[in-house]
């Protein structure tokens, strides 16, 4: 069934369905080969995490793990409201959809500066990697190692998070501006996956950073 | 009726276009441009190569040149090459769409390939990079002088010029094949870039990130690669080699794809078990990604990885073998023509076959150990690279010319080029399989004096290819001002591509086909005469 | 044809979401807990397994993918054991060194 909507079918497409599957379809794609780019630093992870065991245990020690688990709260509870937004989209509702879509972008606000707290607290105890690292212990070398993946993988879903953020904003705006309707949502829908797979990034990061061996 | 190149000839509608078709001529002269500057690093190697001595170039400056012929060659000329120029001009018309499914992204991708291209060029220019186009630490992440973070910076960008590329051309072929174009009508074309998009995908990512560890490893010294810190520079190498050899296959495929068109239009038959075709295509993707560490049998990996590399190594041959039978079992009984691109198609055939065979040999443990770091893997992977990959790109260049620009090139020094693109390419690189055998090191400027007669044919042969590469430059470019119009299909081809006018209208089509015919619909029929005037 | 597939009205509901939120709040507090005990190398295996849990209930439902059409199943799927098969080989190397 062919639409007359001209002005929301982009010319290569012969139905709306068409280009709501190519949409899906595509950006699960591009879900795909972010598991891969994550995948590389989970696989290096792996790696000294079986070589220096004893490092890692330690250096896990030395993050906040309740402060990490109230931040996994809170990018869960993003995800359902993310869910909740397209929802309201499937639904044609408006008003709801903003709500959700800023109670998401909210959450993910409380989730950087949280783990800006983090940071902060990393690098004034000499736990950033490079020249001033310094760590009690036989292992300083494996431990910085660990800092290092610790840095740049929740530094890399960070950025991932910021991109997120940005495009939830801009989201926001279309729909202030009446661009979605029930027929058409299709950026809503993607941005959602995107940011449902961002937090199963952080699903997995939380244990294999925070919870190495037991809490004292 | 106004085609797709003059539509509309301003500066602005090209460079904003999203068209499929003017985006792949954007990517043609990209890619030429670093052919070019690869060219010319492989140049000033084969000079420097023509005596024992280290004349030309010293050591570090010779590293540089065959750092930048690799990385120029790989990641900015083969890898895009037959995908962005023929995949995205053609998978669309193929299958009967409009455009790929998403046209911005299409154009994304070229100026991201782009600026991936100024960082590597300014890399290059600010004094290039040392490491070999393979960045193995520690050497890379720690101790090289270069410009290894900038460079890196050109690479991990034009992937995902690549990735998205990859990604177009998978929801493209699912989600717009027209009416009755089911899955075994596609072109094998389609199904090689099926193949090719998915290695594209899974693969590409983990190069990105492996040169992001190794630019914060030159940036922060943390060990990650460092073996004084508790590093292990293997780990760079399973990364590595994780996408950079299903890359080859990145490379090879699209060219596999070309050979399947090809061999059936010129030899007028039906193409012999199209689904062994179809399927080895995504076997060899597949498969593709289980062999990566034969690159390291001689690094310290672990014997039994190195045994279980080795075996699947071998079954990754199978399919291609598959491939090389079907072509072959294509030309019994045929009426074969002997034009331009046929003569690129058939020596695509026997040269990969070469070059897969020393594969093989090089995929066994005993004779690597001899073998690794030597010019027989040179010759190897450029038996497949040039003798089979560029081969295939030329063949593609002249089989879809008359479509692309609406002109024939003159088949005589078509004809003459491929030839001579073909004794030079063997002269250049059998050699270097006796050099290989014989002992010579890969990447050294210098080698004993008893190498010299050898590397003398290698260079002597390197000139005749230049030649050979540069002749198709000056009559394809003659051609678009003298010559003669080519028409809807002056080879007499099937496929919805020849249906269409040459070159085709922006939308393809007027109206979007319906498809009742299978593919390859040959029945030894007589092919079009050329005119007088493109002999 | 392949793009006749009908948009996938989910049939999830509010009510549905929520549940699920709680359940996944419910697994994280079991992969803190877990980590209190102390079961040797079978800590990690319970960590993974709840991760993958929750991971799953969010691309099935969350992500719609259990409602949707298999390509999207297939995809997915394809990109978890694609990192599975490099952790697999890779340990090849890693288990056996000497």
């Amino acid at each position: 069934m062919s639409d007359s909507h001209s002005s929301i079918l982009s010319h290569q497409f012969e139905t709306l369905d068409q280009q709501r599957a190519s949409a899906e379809f595509g950006m699960w794609l591009f879900l795909v080969t972010e598991v891969l780019f994550f995948g590389g630093l989970f696989v290096s992870y792996a790696v000294y995490r079986y070589l220096y065991p004893v490092a890692f245990a330690e250096s896990s020690q030395t993050l906040d793990m309740w402060l990490g688990c109230f931040n996994t709260f809170v990018l869960l509870t993003s995800s359902l409201t993310m869910a909740l937004a397209v929802h309201a989209a499937e639904a044609g509702d408006k008003r709801k959809l903003i709500r959700f879509l800023l109670f998401t972008m909210f959450l993910g606000t409380v989730f950087l500066v949280i783990k800006g707290f983090e940071y902060h607290h990393k690098f004034e105890h000499h736990l950033v990697p490079g020249a001033h690292f310094e760590f009690e212990g036989p292992e300083k070398e494996h431990a910085q190692i660990f800092f290092f993946l610790y840095f740049v993988m929740t530094g890399i879903h960070g950025l991932h998070m910021i991109i997120g953020l940005g495009v939830l904003s801009v989201l926001i705006l279309m729909a202030y501006n009446d661009r979605f309707s029930k027929e058409y949502f299709n950026p809503i829908h993607i941005t959602g996956l995107y940011w449902h797979f961002v937090d199963i990034v952080w699903i997995f990061l939380y244990p294999f950073l925070y919870l190495i061996g037991h809490p004292k | 009726m106004k085609n797709y190149l003059t539509q509309d000839i301003s500066l602005k509608s090209w460079l904003l276009t999203k068209d499929h078709k003017r985006i792949a001529l954007l990517y043609l002269i990209s890619i030429t441009f670093f052919f070019a500057i690869g060219g010319f690093a492989a140049l000033c190697m084969r000079l420097e190569l023509l005596t024992p001595g280290p004349d030309l170039l010293k050591a570090a400056n010779y590293n540089k040149m065959f750092t930048l012929h690799g990385i120029s060659m790989v990641f900015f000329f083969l890898i895009p090459s037959i995908p962005t120029v023929f995949g995205n001009f053609l998978i669309p018309i193929m299958i009967g769409a409009r455009d790929l499914a998403f046209p911005r992204l299409n154009l994304a991708s070229w100026y991201i390939y782009t600026l991936g291209a100024l960082f590597a060029l300014t890399a290059a220019i600010l004094g290039g990079v040392d490491t070999g186009w393979t960045f193995y630490t520690p050497y890379s992440s720690t101790y090289s002088n270069t410009h290894v973070v900038l460079m890196a910076t050109g690479i991990f960008v034009a992937g995902f010029s690549s990735i998205f590329t990859g990604l177009n051309f998978l929801v493209t072929i699912h989600k717009m094949r027209a009416p009755g174009m089911t899955w075994f009508r596609l072109p094998l074309f389609v199904w090689a870039h099926y193949a090719t998009s998915i290695i594209m995908v899974l693969g590409t990512p983990v190069i990105a990130i492996t040169l992001v560890l190794v630019g914060l490893e030159r940036l922060f010294g943390v060990g990650i690669f460092d073996p004084r810190l508790g590093g292990d520079p293997l780990l760079f190498q399973h990364l590595f080699w994780f996408y950079s050899h299903p890359a080859v296959y990145i490379m090879i495929l699209p060219g596999m794809g070309v050979i399947s068109e090809i061999i059936p239009c010129f030899s007028r038959n039906r193409i012999f078990g199209y689904e062994f075709v179809a399927y080895s295509s995504i076997a060899i993707a597949i498969l593709g990604f289980f062999v990566w560490g034969h690159h390291m049998f001689i690094t310290g990996q672990s014997v039994y990885a190195g045994l279980v590399f080795s075996l699947l190594s071998f079954l990754v041959a199978i399919p291609s073998a598959i491939k090389a039978f079907t072509w072959t079992a294509t030309l019994y009984k045929g009426r074969i023509y002997l034009r331009t691109p046929m003569i690129y198609a058939l020596g695509f055939i026997g040269l990969f076959t070469i070059g897969g065979l020393t594969g093989l040999i090089l995929a066994s443990l005993a004779t690597d150990i001899h073998f690794h770091d030597t010019y027989f893997v040179i010759a190897h992977f450029h038996y497949i690279m040039v003798g089979a990959t560029m081969m295939a790109y030329l063949g593609a260049l002249h089989f879809w010319w008359p479509k692309i620009t609406g002109k024939l090139y003159p088949e005589f020094w078509g004809r003459i080029s491929a030839v001579i693109v073909f004794l030079g390419f063997n002269m250049t690189f059998f050699p270097q399989f006796i050099l290989g055998y014989l002992g010579m090191p890969r990447r050294y400027h210098v080698y004993p004096p008893e190498f010299q007669v050898l590397n003398i044919f290698s260079t002597a042969g390197a000139t005749i290819l230049g030649v050979g590469y540069l002749m198709p430059f000056v009559y394809l470019i003659w051609s678009l001002k003298y010559g003669p119009d080519a028409g809807n299909n002056p080879w007499g081809a099937t496929g919805l591509e020849w249906k269409t006018v040459s070159p085709p209208i922006t939308e393809n089509f007027t109206q979007i086909p319906t498809v009742t015919e299978e593919a390859y619909d040959y029945h030894q029929e007589p092919m079009p005469d050329l005119p007088e005037e493109a002999m | 044809m392949s793009h006749d597939t009908a948009a996938p009205h989910s049939p999830l509901t509010i009510t549905f979401y929520v549940k699920l939120y709680i359940g996944l709040l419910v697994l994280l507090l079991a992969t803190v807990g877990a980590s209190y005990l102390h079961l040797g190398p079978f800590n990690f295996a319970v960590a993974f397994t709840i991760a993958v849990i929750k991971a799953l209930l969010v691309i099935l439902y969350f992500m719609h993918v259990r409602f949707t059409e298999k390509l999207i199943w297939l995809t997915a799927g394809a990109g978890f054991l694609w990192l599975a098969y490099f952790l697999g080989l890779l340990f090849n190397d890693y288990l056996f060194r000497w």
